[in-house]
């Protein structure tokens, strides 16, 4: 395996594209987002939205925030060639709600929302506290596990550059 | 940020070995060999040290009070001093504009500069309160994965070291390349392949 660091940086590209290809699968095939978990109500995308262009040494930033935001702008700095460096979701399973950002590079967590859990009143209550958490939590690292497993299995396969990347560069234009 | 937060950040990590058994006893000991402890030296600028998710400013790690279910769970506490940039260049300003005064001199050589430097900042040093943070951690023992419940980079790095240096064992921080490498029960041949990927251009 490479250096830890040199893979990072070489690499953090695939987190880019996961979020590039996952904001396709919202779109144009939400059926795909449901192999990753088979409760799955809803996948969208939440109020926050980040996209980066690099040409050359410069990098222009379009950042798009709000509940209904459109997402238009970002269409049009995908066909200039950005790539998508934070989104955040909304997740429904069953009957809770989730929120959270993933950040592309290092595909970290931030403003991770669960459903309400009871209030810890008790030192008896702090177990289970610390338990729910934790599986509410596993639900939405594990729908973003699962997500990347299918991102990276599609994207080592010839299937990628020869079905995926032009599926992606119509849906990409189709917003013209 | 703490696990029982509404909102939280979340760094993971894999863990490569396992703990000598019993389990438990191991992780106790380790914990207590690198808990946290009141900064002794008041001119220390940071202290960093494991603490207890149930009390973290008071450590307890007897009778395995850090297992919740199989998960081990425990907090680090990085206690650090910050001493506003202002405030040093007006001390600066006035001892040295004392030592001017004292040699009857226009200037001060750049040693004379430094000197008076550090000793303005051990000064502030002693007189200003450390200020705590604490930041909780969720180990999976079973799974070799540990959360970390924050991102920023200098708590991140501290909790590497310590995490390290306590356990022994390897911590691996999960990022696009890691998480297929170790996440994605991959092949042999399909570790190589996404070895020699390149960035994919969508547009045309």
């Amino acid at each position: 395996m490479l250096d830890i660091s040199v893979a990072y940086n070489r690499y953090k590209f695939l987190g880019y594209e996961f979020l590039t290809w996952l904001w396709f699968l919202i779109q144009e095939d939400p059926g795909e987002i449901r192999k990753a978990d088979p409760e799955l109500l809803s996948l969208d995308i939440g109020n926050r939205l980040v996209l980066e262009n690099r040409i050359g040494e410069s990098a222009e930033v379009i950042t798009i925030k709000g509940d209904d935001a459109g997402l238009e702008e970002g269409i049009l700095a995908l066909k200039k060639g950005a790539v998508v460096t934070e989104m955040n979701l909304l997740y429904k399973s069953g009957d809770y709600e989730w929120r959270f950002t993933l950040k592309g590079d290092g595909l970290t967590m931030a403003s991770l929302r669960t459903p309400d859990t009871g209030k810890v009143e008790t030192k008896e209550d702090l177990e289970g506290a610390v338990l729910e958490k934790i599986y509410l939590r596993e639900k939405a690292v594990n729908l973003t596990d699962s997500l990347f497993g299918q991102f990276i299995r599609l994207r080592i396969s010839r299937e990628w550059d020869k079905i995926m990347v032009s599926s992606i560069r119509q849906w990409i234009h189709s917003n013209d | 940020m703490g696990l029982l937060s509404s909102s939280v950040a979340l760094m993971r990590y894999k863990v490569q070995g396992s703990l000598k058994e019993p389990m438990p006893d191991t992780v106790t000991e380790a914990l207590k060999q690198n808990a946290f402890t009141e900064i002794e030296d008041e001119a220390a600028e940071k202290t960093v040290g494991w603490t207890s998710f149930q009390s973290p400013f008071k450590p307890e790690f007897d009778g395995s009070s850090f297992m919740f279910g199989t998960y081990i769970v425990f907090s680090m506490r990085i206690d650090k001093k910050s001493i506003p940039s202002k405030l040093v260049k007006k001390n600066y300003t006035e001892e040295a504009a004392k030592k001017l005064a004292e040699t009857q001199r226009e200037y001060l050589s750049r040693n004379e500069k430094l000197a008076i430097r550090e000793q303005v900042l051990n000064a502030l040093s002693l007189r200003i309160p450390a200020i705590p943070s604490i930041y909780d951690a969720m180990w999976n023992y079973e799974a070799g994965m540990v959360w970390f419940f924050s991102t920023q980079k200098a708590a991140n790095e501290e909790f590497e070291s310590l995490f390290s240096r306590s356990f022994k064992l390897a911590l691996i921080r999960l990022f696009p390349y890691t998480m297929a490498q170790f996440g994605c029960d991959l092949s042999e041949s399909q570790r190589d392949a996404l070895n020699h990927l390149s960035p994919t251009r969508f547009a045309e």
